[in-house]
Parts: structure tokens; C-alpha cells; sequence
């Protein structure tokens, strides 16, 4: 028999993605031999190591541009600059998930499978320190994101997307507090998440039958060159796009967010709407701008449409809002809204306004869940929020930490917030795409307003007597808070920096 | 016509479908209907189910780890096959890589057993 011909393998350029799963492996491995007093400890090293050292790596591959492993995964600008976003506000989110200080035993439940309200289960919530498999699946998912980003043919980018998604399903469920709010969060996760990859996998087997193969660049040239009928290109193009829009959650394939942003632990909510939606976009820009380039003047009204919805519904429902992570969920869904404006330009500095939006909006959101965990009273964190007024009397520091991440919110000028909807809505004008500037300015103003409500609640209103106390957070949570509002308030002072590293990003290898 | 190809699979579409209503339609009309317990019990490979749910319907949640950790060798298996009848053409790396995999898959096994999954009781 003869030798195969083995396609070549970067090893360099893999590197970060490798690390991590090797790291989640080993986290699993932890989980299995070390003593149950020692898994904490160790496992949060191991976590932020291995995330610390994969940075290393893209660091160091910052000038590849490879398609390597048999064309099925595209290292270029895009990719290593989701894949150091990634990273670094997943090692962020890795903090706020380490803390442990804020209540006994952690944000996590100990044993999830406990029946709720059991006997057992009421101890548990007691102090029971909580699980730490946590780790490991927060690794998995955060290498999942890695291969997401960088995924060359849809195949791989569905592995990712599973690798991705099911550590999230699982991490939703393990709330210490509201146990049956949590698992109605992982639970409905799942079964939209399990719909939105069946999306995913039949646009992917039309789009096979349309090009004869799942490469993007194998696309690219079926949709300039091929005689196939058009419509199993559209039907598979649109197929696909409803399971990607899904993950970055953009209307109207919003629905699974504000349950599961409510009832999945704060940290984890944190991750998913930094990480995730980082990872989400950047798939997304890839397989519009790579594989379905020759038909952007069919899909751009579509995908133009499901913008200006998506930011309607985040502004409009988020007005209406009574619980402070529900009002963030409908932020990150009309942000996501602003992000696709900026993918729809179909241009280079759509491209790299899209990235610098995405690490912008991502150390922002980060941090205003790291304040939502800090605001609690006995049964767990207050997130009503009517229990949020006269915040700024008991606790002003705090207070004026979220006033500032709700301005950047809100797009106020000097925060981070105001010069990456202003790149977005540039790209998009650039791209002859006025109309979605238009409705991105008027929903800006919408949504102003339950950004503005919440902080006129916390400095006008009057202490109540069940006004919640603002736990003293531990070193982790307030680095993670400091490095959110300080990256904020970087990126709206000084942009430049991280502008040019956008630009010499955006552009995709073919 | 550009979509003749498809005027079979169309056509297939609608057979199934119709022998799909026709059977499930048909069947209690013209089928026998004789009483036996078996037949309402819990489909296990034709076994007598062991051992019997408490109060009928549920069983213990041991039994859904046991299966879990037979797709995962399962599954295995479906790799290591095709593998093994083309191994002199993927020589070392080959061998490497699925070195590698059977490792990924004992790292789960172990974690299963250290943590009491396999014990019964």
C-alpha cells in the first residue's frame, strides 16, 4: 500500500488551540486524582495559565498567515485578533468565575443533580464549597471559540460550535442560588442551541450540494463560477446564517437571551456575552467575507434588515425591563444589532471596526456583571431593580463605577462605547449603507434611556430599607471590574492604538 | 428545466410520506388487538427489565451513565476500525494521532471512574 499524502500541519500556528484543550484535559484529569481541598486552587492556575499561555503563543504568531491542516483552518489577521480578544476577556471572565470571597463556597452549585429544594440540596446552598469541573468546561468552550474564529471550512466551524457550545449549556445550570431559574436557562439554552446547529448542518449540506465542497474558498469560486440553481445557494446561505445570528444573538433569533443572561450564574453570563459573542461575529464576518463575497448585494438588505430589528427590539424591550442582568441582556442584544451595521458594510473597515467594537463592548459588559455580583443581600445577588435605588447613597464608588460602564453603554463620549459605534456607523456609510445609520442613531437614543433610568434610580432615589449591601469584593472581582472600566475608558480616551491593530487585522487570507 | 434532478427526490418525499399516514392510519383499523404485559412495559432488547422501576416508569439514573460511557467506546470503535485496515498507509502519524485520541477518550474514562461512576451501588 502506498503512503498517503498527509497534508501539512502549521503546529506554531495551532498552538493556542491546542494549549487549551490540552489544559481542559488536564483540568479533567485534576478533577480526577486531586484531593477535593486542593482542586480549587489548582485548577484556577491551570486555567488562567493555560489561557495566559495560549495569548503567549497568538502574541508570538502575530505575523502568520497560513491556511494550514489541509485547508481547514485559516490563521490570519481576523483570526489571531479574535483569538487574543478571546483570551483576554476570557482570562477576565476566568477571574470573575475564580471568586470565591463573595459568598461561601463560590457563585457555583456543589452537586447540580440534587433534586431542588430537597434536604440535601438546601445544605448544599449552605456553604458546600462549589464545583470546580467548572474550570475545565469554561477551557473547553474557550478553545471551542478559538477553532470557531479561525475554522476554514464549515465542518470544522460546526465542531467548534458544538466544542463551544456544550461546556455553555452545562456551565447555564450550576447557579448556586435560584437552582430552578438556572436550569430553566441551560435547559431552553440547549434545546434552541440544539435547533440553531441543526440550522447550521443543513445549510452546510446544501451549500455541499450547491459547491461541491464545504472549503470557503471552494464556495467562493462555486459562487462566481458555478451553473448549480441558485436556490440551494440562497437556502443554504440563509440556513447557515440563522445558526450563526443565533449564537451572536441578533432578532429575530434573540428570544434564548434574557433567560438565560437571568438565570445562568453572573460570571457565566459575563463569559457568554463577551466571549461568545466575540466568537460569534468573528465566524460570521469570516464566512460572509470569504465564502459568500459574490452575493453581498443579495444578502446585505437581508442581513441590513436583521440589524435595524435587532436593534429595535434590544432598545425597546430593554425600556421595559425590571431586572438589571434582563436590561443587560437586551443591551447585548441591540449591541449586537450595532455589530452586524458594522458587518453589513462589506468593506475592510467594516472588518476592522467590527473587532474593535467587539473587544470594546466585550471588557465593558464584562465589568457591569462583575458589579451586578457585588450587589447582593441574603438570598444572593439583588437584581431587581427597584432594589438597586439609592445605591449611590450607601455605596457611591460602586455607584459611579456602573454610572460610567452605563454611559459607555450608552455611547457617551471619552468611553469606549461612543468611538466604536462611531468606526461601525463610518464603516457602514463608507459601505453605502446609510439606512442602518439612521435607525443605529435613533435606537442609540432609545435604548439611552433605561441606561439613564438606572442611574437616575441609584444617585435620586432614597435608600430603602431593602436596599441591598454591596459586598466587599474579593482581589479577583475587582481586578476583573478594574481592568473592564479601565480598558472602557482607554479605549475612548486613546482608540489609536487598538485602531491600527484593527486595521492591520482586517484583512481575511484566501 | 433546471429542477428535474430533483422531481424524483420530490416524488420520494411524497411517497414516504404517504406510506408514513397510510400505515399508521391503517394499523388499528385492521390489526389484531391482543392484550399482553409485555407489551406495555419498557422497551429493553427484548429482556425482562432488571431491575423492575420502583412504581413503574422510572429508573435509576445509573443506567443512563452505563449507556453514555458505551456510545463513548462505541464511538470509538468506529474510529479505531477504519484505522486498523489502513494502517500501513498512515504509518507513524497515524499512529501518533490515534494514540492521541484513545488518550483523549481514557482521560474521560478515568475521570468516570475516580469519580464513582462505575460503582453500582
Amino acid at each position: 500500500m502506498e503512503d498517503l499524502n498527509l497534508p501539512p500541519i502549521d503546529y506554531a500556528a495551532l498552538s493556542p488551540i491546542l494549549i487549551l484543550f490540552g489544559v481542559a484535559c488536564l483540568g479533567v484529569l485534576v478533577e480526577a486524582f486531586a484531593p477535593r481541598r486542593a482542586r480549587h486552587p489548582v485548577q484556577l492556575v491551570l486555567a488562567i495559565g493555560g489561557s495566559v499561555a495560549a495569548l503567549v503563543m497568538v502574541v508570538l504568531e502575530r505575523n502568520t498567515r497560513v491556511v494550514t491542516i489541509g485547508d481547514a483552518v485559516a490563521i490570519d489577521g481576523p483570526s489571531l485578533f479574535l483569538q487574543g480578544a478571546i483570551l483576554l476577556l476570557g482570562i477576565v471572565s476566568l477571574l470573575l468565575i475564580g471568586e470565591r470571597s463573595l459568598e461561601a463556597g463560590g457563585p457555583f452549585v456543589a452537586q447540580a443533580a440534587l433534586t431542588v429544594g430537597s434536604e440535601k440540596d438546601n445544605r448544599q446552598a449552605q456553604g458546600a464549597p462549589g464545583n470546580t469541573e467548572i474550570y475545565p468546561l469554561a477551557v473547553f468552550a474557550l478553545s471551542g471559540m478559538l477553532l470557531f474564529v479561525a475554522a476554514n471550512d464549515l465542518l470544522t466551524m460546526f465542531i467548534a460550535l458544538e466544542v463551544l457550545s456544550l461546556p455553555l449549556y452545562l456551565l447555564c445550570a450550576l447557579a448556586r442560588r435560584k437552582r430552578l431559574l438556572s436550569q430553566e436557562a441551560a435547559l431552553k439554552y440547549f434545546l434552541l442551541g440544539s435547533y440553531a446547529s441543526a440550522f447550521f448542518l443543513f445549510g452546510v449540506a446544501l451549500l455541499y450540494g450547491y459547491a461541491g465542497g464545504v472549503n470557503l474558498q471552494q464556495i467562493n469560486e462555486a459562487v462566481a463560477a458555478s451553473q448549480n440553481s441558485d436556490i440551494l445557494l440562497y437556502a443554504g446561505l440563509a440556513l447557515l446564517a440563522i445558526g450563526l445570528l443565533f449564537k451572536v444573538a441578533a432578532a429575530p433569533f434573540h428570544v434564548w437571551t434574557p433567560d438565560v443572561y437571568q438565570g445562568a450564574p453572573t460570571p457565566v453570563t459575563a463569559f457568554m456575552a463577551a466571549c461568545t459573542k466575540v466568537a460569534g461575529f468573528g465566524a460570521l464576518l469570516r464566512v460572509l467575507y470569504v465564502a459568500f463575497e459574490g452575493v453581498q448585494w443579495d444578502y446585505q438588505p437581508v442581513i441590513g434588515t436583521i440589524a435595524v430589528l435587532t436593534m429595535i427590539v434590544g432598545s425597546v424591550l430593554a425600556v421595559t425591563q425590571q431586572d438589571i442582568k434582563r436590561l443587560l441582556a437586551y443591551s447585548s442584544i441591540a449591541n449586537a444589532g450595532y455589530l452586524l451595521v458594522g458587518v453589513v458594510a462589506q468593506n475592510r473597515e467594516g472588518v476592522s471596526s467590527t473587532l474593535f467594537y467587539l473587544v470594546a463592548y466585550g471588557f465593558t459588559v464584562l465589568a457591569a456583571f462583575g458589579v451586578v455580583s457585588l450587589v447582593r443581600d441574603a438570598d444572593g445577588e439583588a437584581t431587581h431593580l427597584s432594589r438597586w435605588a439609592g445605591l449611590g447613597r450607601r455605596s457611591p464608588l460602586l455607584a459611579a463605577i456602573f454610572t460610567f460602564l452605563m454611559l459607555a453603554f450608552a455611547g457617551i463620549p471619552l468611553t469606549s462605547g461612543f468611538i466604536s459605534k462611531f468606526v461601525v456607523f463610518g464603516a457602514a456609510i463608507d459601505g453605502g449603507q446609510s439606512w442602518l445609520v439612521v435607525a443605529g442613531v435613533v435606537t442609540s437614543m432609545i435604548i439611552a434611556f433605561p441606561y439613564l433610568r438606572v442611574i437616575v434610580m441609584m444617585w435620586l432615589s432614597e435608600p430603602a430599607e431593602t436596599t441591598p449591601t454591596v459586598s466587599v469584593p474579593g482581589w479577583m472581582t475587582s481586578a476583573a471590574v478594574f481592568i473592564g472600566v479601565l480598558a472602557t475608558l482607554a479605549l475612548g480616551v486613546v482608540p489609536s492604538p487598538l485602531l491600527d491593530l484593527t486595521n492591520d487585522a482586517s484583512l481575511f487570507v484566501r | 428545466m433546471t429542477l428535474s434532478p430533483y422531481v424524483p427526490i420530490v416524488g420520494l418525499l411524497i411517497l414516504g410520506a404517504l406510506f408514513a399516514l397510510f400505515s399508521v392510519s391503517i394499523a388499528p383499523i385492521v390489526g389484531p388487538k391482543r392484550y399482553n404485559r409485555a407489551k406495555l412495559e419498557a422497551y429493553e432488547c427484548g429482556i425482562e427489565p432488571a431491575p423492575q422501576p420502583v412504581g413503574g416508569g422510572r429508573f435509576p439514573v445509573k443506567f443512563y451513565l452505563t449507556a453514555m460511557l458505551f456510545i463513548i467506546f462505541d464511538i470509538e470503535i468506529i474510529f479505531l476500525y477504519p484505522w486498523a485496515v489502513s494502517f500501513d498507509a498512515l504509518g507513524l502519524f497515524g499512529f501518533v494521532e490515534m494514540v492521541l485520541f484513545i488518550v483523549t477518550v481514557f482521560i474521560a474514562y478515568t475521570y468516570v471512574w475516580r469519580r464513582g461512576g462505575l460503582n453500582w451501588d
